[in-house]
Parts: structure tokens; sequence; C-alpha cells
């Protein structure tokens, strides 16, 4: 091969790079292992955390443990999907394309909205590409977010805001865990949106008609963000209430928890904001025979055509966790996300009714899902850690991200918690 | 790559009514009242339009939609600038492990020690291979990096000047990601010409580099292949005038184990898990885009950072000066495995190697077709060579039919009409994955499409005719966009 280039050695390939600065030393790197001594020492690392299979885990706060059908991983193992990259090439890109269609399609109808993008990296990076987008179409530069939303998506909305000189506004909760309708009436005059939880960060189901009518009277958008989407089983969607913009992460149907990510954000929303939407679309298209099939399209709104004028910078998103909630959307289906649904809040009301019998008192009196929070337990990070003795993680320390809750702990119940776990839950706590 | 059964409904079409492919666990507490518990007209008892399939039906619906597909495991895939190189099985196995895949993001410190190990030990691998100390893994792709890194620099000049400057310059040869980015970022964005060679231009960078220029954004190697062997002089001038140099590490496969951004003058930098180490681009994503820096940025990276004390690893939230956070939780944790397994597996011989036999093998791809196929910059390249169409336009054939037509042969077509400053780009990146035996197919294959320009250009111009579907009218697609099924589209 040297010989067809015209080199003497692999060295003379690396010329340009000037010889002042080329390494000269290997790496300082821990040697290479085999196949099974990595396995071997991945497993001993693995076994060093507190996953679900040997413990009982009441922890959500945007991240949830739900069933998905063995066959969701299976086909996600199909490498013609995740050995593939951005569908560039149509004609040789179907599978992931029409994938991407269906995905679309589904949010949709799990929304009720007209439109929605090909995903986005997770929910709380939607959130704050949701306000961004909201600010391009009022030409405004403030943002009200409810208290209730999520910490770490604020915390996103916040850093996002500062590099774009936007202000973000945020209004409290009320007694009961909702948002303070009033304090927004206040707060979005002159805003671009109003950004609120659907269910909320406590678990608690805010009414999404009354911050319409709000946002509407003040001329401004409403971005809902959905981070457990297993409760659009159950509750009407965001898209049918009036809501202008849903920043959804979806990672509860077949992603797993994973320490983090990758999950999979999503952007969902009226027809009037497809010019406006960050991330990928998928369309439909004919072939020169006539043949339906799938292409990306709406390029013009991306980077690489216009660059330095994109709406945003994302390019590469999260398509195969995209896939694997197509997947897992598809197998529950009709029937099954209103089951699965209904299995959550029957299981949480019966928490939370089970922690009340053992005298532990629930924080927040609104409506709930499958998520609630518990008071009163003095120093909740430290009830916490004590149960962690009991092979339980009881649920999120509150203290952290609001200092008047330090002594409640965001529990949450979905269709994996066995009644005995949540009935040996409650008497711990109690303690 | 078909399969007989060829069905091309959507789920949509193919569901019927009653059908199911799911179970749920045990139904073990009553069920409670929902009316009353939820405000009136917030309930709905169905989600309209969602499919009803079977577990077999739904299992050879994707099984079929897979076999539509092009992969790394189907066949090379020199898809320029990408880095589709193989995907090493085993980190499959691994990121799935009960251990990883199961725990949840905010499980106390102390319970997840395995998991912080993880991060902590490949942040420090990742400083070792880039010479940049300062190490944050919570992009979540390369773009949201980019961006990353150029908040640390508006806070990093914000701090130390009180001003953050207003301009970023970019050569034209960038991805279009970095103007977006730094546009993003709050910046205006100047382009700098690239030179005969392929280069930045050292005398335009120093006519443009004013104190207003906050950073200069540049990859390197860059997108032509060209490593910038004017970097010393470059980050100089850059550095002279209060500047940062942010590099864009897309390209960092050519240069693992060769040499070290941080050692060339580069302040800040992004790489792509899923082009240099390894983890699998999924059909478009989840990346993952962890950032290098000096360690003057240390304390501006995102909260939190992995911290190593007496009791353990710890997620540190106490960073005052941080630019805050940018994802939630810790990023994309699943890469991170895959990311570290890949790096365990090669060691620092086995990173160097993969770093030569990449370079060696766009080198030996340039050597044969240059009769071919135009070399805009016939010279020794890096991990990737850019040929263009031009001597096939004299037949009337562009860059896009011989795209379509590699497809015919069993190839993924290399990147197109990128980057924008050669006019129509092939950019080919064969990775260091293939063997000289695919290569030369590869080659032998590219000569024989060159010679039907020659002499049957229209075998080009109605390609790919292997396909189940032929090229598709995009522009009518974007006219008038049909972006989701109804029963009635």
């Amino acid at each position: 091969m040297l010989e067809a280039i015209g080199v003497p050695s692999i060295d003379a390939l690396f010329e340009p790079v000037p010889a002042a600065v080329r390494l000269q030393r290997e790496l300082d790197l821990p040697p290479a292992l085999s196949e099974p001594d990595l396995m071997a020492h991945l497993a001993t690392l693995a076994a060093q955390n507190a996953d679900a299979s040997r413990y009982a885990v009441f922890l959500g706060a945007g991240a949830y443990r739900h069933f998905a059908p063995g066959f969701v991983d299976q086909l996600l193992l199909r490498s013609e999907f995740y050995t593939a990259y951005t569908p560039y090439q149509p004609e040789i890109s179907q599978g992931t394309l029409q994938a991407i269609f269906e995905f679309q399609t589904l949010v949709c109808q799990l929304m009720g909205t007209d439109i929605a993008n090909a995903s986005m990296y997770d929910g709380s990076t939607a959130m704050a590409e949701a306000a961004t987008m909201a600010c391009r179409m009022t030409r405004r530069d403030r943002v009200v977010v409810a208290r209730s939303a999520h910490p770490h998506y604020r915390e996103v909305l916040r850093t996002y805001a500062d590099s774009l000189g936007l202000t973000v506004v945020e209004v409290g909760y009320r007694e009961d865990g909702t948002i303070d309708a009033a304090q927004v009436a206040g707060a979005v005059q002159g805003a671009a949106a109003i950004v609120f939880q659907y269910p909320n960060f406590f678990g608690v189901i805010e009414d999404p008609r009354p911050l319409v009518e709000i946002a509407k009277a003040a001329g401004a958008m409403t971005v809902a963000v959905v981070t457990e989407a297993v409760a659009m089983g159950l509750l009407a969607p965001p898209g049918a209430l009036g809501v202008d913009i849903v920043a959804a992460e979806l990672q509860s149907f077949g992603v797993p928890v994973g320490y983090g990510g990758p999950h999979v954000g999503v952007l969902a929303a009226s027809e009037k904001c497809m010019r406006q939407m960050p991330g990928r679309f998928v369309g439909m298209a004919r072939d020169t025979e006539g043949r339906a099939g799938y292409v990306l399209t709406l390029a013009t709104r991306e980077q690489h055509i216009r660059r330095e004028k994109a709406t945003s910078n994302i390019c590469t998103n999260s398509g195969l966790m995209a896939l694997a909630a197509t997947i897992c959307m598809a197998a529950y289906g009709k029937q099954g996300l209103p089951e699965l649904a209904r299995l959550n809040f029957d299981k949480a009301h019966y928490a939370r009714t089970a922690m009340e019998k053992a005298g532990l008192k629930a924080r927040f009196a609104g409506p709930f899902f499958n998520e609630f929070v518990v008071g009163g337990l003095g120093d909740a990070a430290a009830v916490q850690r004590r149960l962690l003795d009991q092979q339980i993680v009881a649920g999120l320390p509150l203290g952290p991200h609001y200092r008047e809750l330090a002594d409640s702990l965001l529990v949450c119940v979905t269709e994996l918690n066995p009644a005995q776990d949540i009935d040996a839950l409650a008497s711990a706590l109690k303690g | 790559m078909t399969t007989p059964d060829q069905r091309d409904q959507l789920i949509f079409e193919l569901s019927r009514p009653g059908r199911r492919a799911y179970s749920l666990p045990e139904h073990d507490v009553p069920p409670a009242a929902v009316e009353g518990a939820v405000p009136e007209g917030l309930l709905r008892d169905d989600v309209p339009g969602f499919p009803e399939m079977t577990e077999v039906g739904l299992v050879r619906h994707f099984t079929r939609l897979s076999t539509w597909n092009y992969g790394v495991d189907t066949g090379m895939y020199p898809l320029g600038s990408c880095t589709m190189k193989y995907n090493p099985k085993v980190n499959e196995a691994a990121a799935r492990m009960a251990g990883f895949a199961g725990l949840h993001p905010l499980t106390p410190d102390e319970a997840a020690q395995g998991a912080l190990g993880v991060m902590h030990a490949l942040s420090q691998m990742l400083a070792e291979i880039t010479g940049l100390p300062a190490v944050t893994l919570q992009p979540a792709a390369g773009a949201h990096g980019e961006l990353t890194g150029m908040m640390l620099i508006r806070k990093h000049l914000t701090t130390r000047d009180g001003n953050p400057r207003k301009v970023v310059l970019i050569p034209d040869s960038a991805h279009g990601t970095n103007p977006a980015s730094a546009h993003f970022c709050g910046y205006e964005v100047r382009e700098i010409k690239s030179c005969a060679r392929g280069n930045l231009s050292v005398s335009a960078l120093a006519e443009a580099m004013t104190d207003d220029v906050a950073a200069l954004m540049l990859t390197n190697p860059n997108t032509l292949g060209m490593f910038e062997d004017e970097i010393c002089e470059v980050a100089h001038i850059v550095h002279a005038k209060g500047g940062m140099v942010y590099c864009d590490g897309a390209n960092m496969n050519a240069l693992i184990g060769k040499a070290r951004p941080g050692d060339f003058g580069t302040d800040v930098l992004h790489l792509n898990l899923h082009k240099t180490f390894s983890t699998p681009h999924g059909g478009g994503g989840p990346g993952s885009g962890p950032v290098a820096a000096i360690k003057e940025l240390e304390p501006y990276l995102p909260a939190p950072v992995v911290a190593a004390t007496r009791d353990g690893l710890r997620l540190d939230y106490d960073r005052p000066l941080s630019i805050g956070r940018v994802k939630a939780y810790q990023g994309n944790f699943g890469m991170f495995i895959r990311a570290y397994a890949f790096i365990r597996a090669l060691g620092a011989v086995g990173i160097r190697k993969s770093a030569e036999n990449a370079v060696l093998n766009a080198n030996y791809v340039r050597a044969r077709l240059r009769d071919e196929y135009e070399v805009p910059y016939d010279r020794i390249n890096m991990h990737e060579v850019i040929f263009s169409d031009h001597r096939q336009n004299e037949h009337g054939v562009t860059t896009l039919d011989i795209a379509k037509r590699l497809i015919d042969y069993g190839f993924h077509p290399p990147t197109i009409y990128f980057p924008l400053v050669v006019h129509g780009a092939l950019m080919v990146e064969p990775t260091e994955s293939e063997g000289l035996e695919e290569l030369d197919r590869f080659v032998e294959v590219m000569k024989k499409i060159a010679e039907e320009a020659r002499t049957t250009p229209e075998l080009l111009k109605k390609a790919p005719v292997t396909t189940r579907r032929s090229r598709f009218d995009e522009a009518a697609a974007a006219r008038k966009p049909v972006l989701r099924w109804k029963r009635d589209n």
C-alpha cells in the first residue's frame, strides 16, 4: 500500500503534522484487555451500582422504569438500523426513514399535535429549544417557566438563555403543588411563552387550559413539557388542549434509564410552527417511478444550508432511541397504553394510601399520576441513605432542588414495583 | 438486501382492532378512582390512531424495514467526516449490563460507584488522548459539544476581560454546525478563505484577527482531509490578540496516539464518541460530544463533574463559575461505556494503529483513483480524501450520479457536495476498519463508474436501479410537506 502511495513508511504519512507537535511516545493508557478480561472488568464495575435488578427502586423524576417487550431490544440490535447513519441516501435508508415517519405520526397522535420532528437529544434540550423557538416566533426575549418543571431542565434553559441573551422568569407552585396561575398572569405580559410540565415534576397533574387562556390573552405561546410520556395514556393530550408546543422526553417507551442517557427528546407542535422548528423532519416523497417513500425534508431550516442563520445547531439527534420508542409505542398500541397508564395510576395511588396509613404525609393534595411527594421526613437525604441498606432506593430527596422541601422525597411507582415492595417502602420510611 | 415480502404499509395500515403485542405485570393493587381524582376534561380513554398489532406482525414489520437499510455491517460505508468505522459487538453487550442500563441517573453517588468509575476513567483517558486536562462528558452530540465549548470561551473571556468579544472566525471549509453553534452562542461569524493548498490561509487569518475576535473555530485535520500544518503559527496569531483556539475534533480519529491538540495550541476541543471511539451512529444518533479544554477553563465546565474524594467518587455540583448545565443528568452514559470499552480493548498501541490505518487507507484510495477522478488537493491527506466530478462533468455526469451508481455496486456513497469549497465534492473516508481487499474492490468499482461515465452515462443518470425505490423528487416533497400519516393521505 505504501508503494502505491509512493511513501517509504507510515510515519511519512504524518509529515504534514509538524515534527514539534508529533507525539514522540505512546499514550499513557491502561494496558489493552482481551474481550473476556474486558467483560469481566466491566461486570465488576456494573456490580458496584444499585440497579433495579438488585434494589427496589422508587426513583422517577424524569427517568422512568417501565416494561419494554423483549422484542424491542432484539429489533434495535438489527445492525442495519444501529450501524447506519443519518439517512442522507434515501434509496438505501427506507427502513430508518419509514420508522421515523411512523415515529412522527405516533408522537402527533400521542400529543394531539399536527407535527412532530424526528427527535431531539433529550427532554431537557427539547424544552430549551422550544423556548428559543417561541422567542423567535413571537419576537420577544423573555420566557416564563414553572418552578414545578424539572430542575435540570430549567438549568439547561438558563444555560441556553444566557448564551442567547434571553431572560428567564420563574413562577412558583401553590400549596397543592400546581402552578400559581395568578402569578403566571402577571409574569406572562410581554413574554414569549409560558413553559410548564404536564404532569409536573412533583407528579401533580397541571390543568393546561387556564394557562393556555392566560397566554393567549397576552400574545404568548404555551410550551408543555412531558417527561412521563406514559401519562398520555390517561390524560388529554396537550395539543388538543390548545398548547402550541410540546417538548417531550420519550424515554419511558423502551429506552433504559441507563444512568441518564441516551434518552430521546422530541418537539411536537401546531402546524404554524413548522418552519421554525429545529431538528430534522422526514416527509413522504415519490420516486421517479411514482412509488411512495420517505426522505429527509425541509432541510432549508438546517445549518448545512443556511449556516450562520440556522434556527438551531442540532444535527445528530437520537435516532436509535426514537426507533425504540416507535416500536414500544406500537407494541402497547391503542389499548395497551391506556391500560399501562391505568396500572401506573393505580399503583401510585395504592402507594400513597399505604404511606398515609403508615402515618406519613403527602406533601401536595393536587391530582397526581405515578409520582408524589412525601413530606415530614426530617432529613430526607439521610432517610434515603438509611433505606439503601435495606436494598431500597426510596425516591429523590428534594432539598438540593427545592430548599423548602428538604424534608421531602419524590416517590415514583410504576408497573414494575410490586405491591409487596411498596408495602416494604412504606414501613421502612416510617422507620 | 431484500426479503421476499416487500409490503410497504405503515404500522397504522397493518393495524387490526383487538390485536395486542404486550403483556403487563400482575395488577396486584385495587383500582383507584380516576373520575374525580383528575380534573374534568383532562382524561382520555383512547389514543386515537395508535395501532393494534400482534407481536409477530410488529417483529416482521420492523425486520422488513431493517432490510431496506444499509449499515456498516452491510458493507463499506465511506461517508467522509462521519467516520463510519466498525462498532464492536462486545460494546453492545457491555452497555446492556443490568448494572449500567438499569441504573437510575439520580441514584445516590455511593450506590453508583461503578458508573462514576467509568466516567472518571474515561475523562482521564480523553484528557491524555487530547492533551487537554479539563473534560466534561455532558454534551449529547458533536454539535452540542461545539455549543458547550463556545459557551466556555464566552464565559472565560467575560470573566477575564469583562467582555465576551463579538466575532468568531470560521474557515469556509468548516462543517455547517460550526457557524450555527457560534451564532447560537451569540457571536457574529466571519468566514476565512482556504488557501490554494486546502489549508486555512494564515495571511487571511492575520488580517481578520482583531481585538474583537473571541475565537477561531478550526477543524484539524480539516474537512478537506488536510492537517493544518501551520497550526502552531495559527494558534500564535490568535493567542497574541487574546483570542481562543477552538478545535472541532470531528476528525480526531486521524490523530489519536499520533498528535495531541493540546500540544498544538488548542484551548477547547470537542470529540464525537460516535466517530473516533466507535460508538454506533444509530441511524442518526444518539451521539455523544465530550469537551476537553485547557486547565484555565476548568472552573467553567458544566456542572456536575466527577470528582475523586476520600469517600470515593462524587458528582460535584459546587461549581460557582460553571456555565451551567447543558443536558439533564450525566450525559449519554451508554455511549461512555462503549467508548471506554473501545479504548480499554485497544490500549495505547491499538489506538495509535487505528489512526495510522485510517490515514493509510485514505491515502491508498487517493493514490489508486487519482488517474480517474480529479483530486483538488493532491498531496498527502489524513483520514479522508476529496475527489471532484470535474472530469465526469464533460460527459454530463455529476457527483450525485456517481454516488447513486455506487449504491448499485453495493457500496454506501461517500459524503457528497461537502465541503462547499470544492465544486461537486466526493469525500471518501474508508476508516481503519476496511482491509486491503475491500479497498481494492471499492477502487475497481469507482474506476468502472468512471468508465461508464465516458461510455454509458445514461446508466449513471438512472442509478440506483437495484434498490426498491429509485431517486426521489425531494424538491416536490419539500414544497408540500407530508410529515405524518393520516387515513386519507
